[in-house]
């Protein structure tokens, strides 16, 4: 073997064994680099008792409750399986809205409402303007689909 | 151009964004040109190398 | 085999020809750029959700697409180097890295800056930000390699494996959003499907993912050419036009 395709085979394999390794440790660490829960995982009791853990999910239309004083504010939160309602007082980001999807942080309290002290809100990969959001929201109500199905990912 | 420059409130992000893009943008090209420069000028100095503490 | 493309790889041959692509490639930039930031914060329609507030993806994307289009042009020049020696390889790695790395900070920069009132935080440590901050500190220590070692082109070469094991982050942080829950989004232009943004949208952000792009050559061009200045120094071409440039500065 000439000693430039020696090189190159080294290369290859350095790479190549690279790659498997750090594809091994990534999945050994895979529950530590999830982000967040899901309601179904927090109802299977899959996600931590008494430590602070992120909850991820959908804002189910018409479960926003604000408290009449203060910054106290219910929702529920759902993965389409599983809800749960999330207290939180605080100030919510710009994108909190029915239909968006959110991250919070917090922990379970005992009866089972997740009290974060952080809440995020995802948005999802479309970018459109608001005629044609206008547009699809108007063709979807009109093929009867109810408030269902995400636009992207949770 | 109010309107403009307070893109609905979110200006100060937007704007700070482009500024820095310019900014990052800017530096890499004056520095890319120059570093094209000070080697010429570099090698019209000391065209042997006389100055330099260690091999190329 | 490849004899042909190494007279391409001849350091005088290159630097001759690209005194041309410079001007073409910066007046490219010029243009493109003029058009992408017209189009992106005058002509593009506000976005239903965000608002104006999006607009920041005109800088935040193409920077984000540049940070692993240059790791991959440097890889590329890695391996040629490592395994055929070519000098221009060397060059072109060692040109591109402080440039990958700008565009590295500028997506994490104004993605940060864009996710304070979007998402409500400056920073979180989801699979893509953290794996897109390992791509700076990998920008990073490849500089800090190769200027660290004072034979050139050892250093180079060093940089080279450095930057070819440093490859397997690229696919991570372009799979990171499916792979792990991540608070970012998952791909809107960049996946199989039909993008999932308006083409009015689009439009200037390809537009500015191309102007990215050729500044990034011109950039990485004008270091490559004093790299070869540098490399050939030795040479009698060098040699000639230094002692050309001297007389010119004491003319």
């Amino acid at each position: 073997m000439t000693p430039r395709r020696k090189r190159l085979l080294i290369i290859c394999l350095s790479v190549a064994g690279l790659a498997i390794a750090a594809g091994l440790i990534l999945t050994a660490f895979e529950k530590n680099l999830m982000y967040f829960y899901s309601p179904t995982e927090v109802a299977e009791g899959a996600a931590p008792e008494s430590r602070p853990f992120r909850l991820g999910g959908m804002v189910v239309d018409g479960s926003i409750l604000r408290q009449p004083q203060g910054l106290g504010v219910f929702f529920t939160v759902t993965d389409y399986a599983h809800e749960r309602v999330v207290y939180y007082e605080g100030i919510l980001p710009d994108l909190f809205r029915e239909g968006q999807g959110i991250v919070a942080n917090g922990q379970l309290n005992d009866t089972g409402v997740f009290v974060a002290n952080e809440v995020l809100a995802k948005h999802d990969e479309n970018y459109m303007p608001p005629e044609v959001a206008d547009a699809v929201a108007a063709g979807k109500a009109r093929s009867g689909a109810s408030g269902g199905a995400p636009a992207g990912n949770l | 151009m109010a309107e403009f420059i307070a893109m609905g409130g979110y200006g100060a992000y937007v704007w700070s964004s482009y500024a820095i893009a310019a900014l990052v943008l800017g530096v890499n090209a004056v520095l890319a040109r120059r570093a094209e420069r000070a080697v010429l000028h570099a090698l019209a100095r000391d065209p042997n190398g006389d100055d330099d503490d260690a091999p190329a | 085999m490849f004899a042909f493309l190494h007279k391409y790889a001849s350091l005088m041959h290159f630097y001759r020809l690209s005194a041309r692509w410079s001007g073409w490639l910066a007046l490219a930039t010029a243009l493109l750029m003029a058009y992408g930031l017209y189009g992106g914060l005058v002509t593009a329609p506000a976005d239903y959700q965000q608002g104006d507030s999006y607009r920041i993806i005109y800088i935040h994307v193409p920077s984000a697409w540049m940070s692993l289009f240059v790791y991959m042009c440097m890889a590329g020049a890695g391996a040629v180097a490592l395994v055929w020696k070519i000098k221009l390889a060397e060059i072109w790695l060692r040109a591109s890295a402080p440039i990958g790395a700008s565009f590295t900070f500028l997506a994490l920069v104004t993605g940060s800056i864009w996710g304070k009132p979007m998402w409500g935080t400056w920073w979180v440590w989801d699979a893509r930000l953290t794996s897109e901050l390992v791509l700076l500190f990998l920008y990073l220590g490849i500089m800090a390699l190769d200027n660290a070692i004072e034979d050139r082109r050892t250093g180079a070469r060093a940089a080279a494996v450095l930057t070819l094991i440093g490859v397997v982050n690229i696919p991570i942080i372009h799979y990171s959003v499916e792979w792990w829950s991540t608070l970012h989004q998952g791909p809107t232009v960049s996946k199989l499907d039909r993008p999932s943004i308006h083409i009015d949208m689009l439009i200037p952000l390809l537009v500015m993912a191309v102007a990215f792009t050729t500044f990034y050559f011109a950039a990485a061009l004008a270091r490559v050419r004093g790299g070869i200045l540098a490399y050939d120094r030795n040479t009698s071409w060098v040699r000639d036009m230094v002692g050309r440039e001297a007389a010119r500065g004491h003319g």
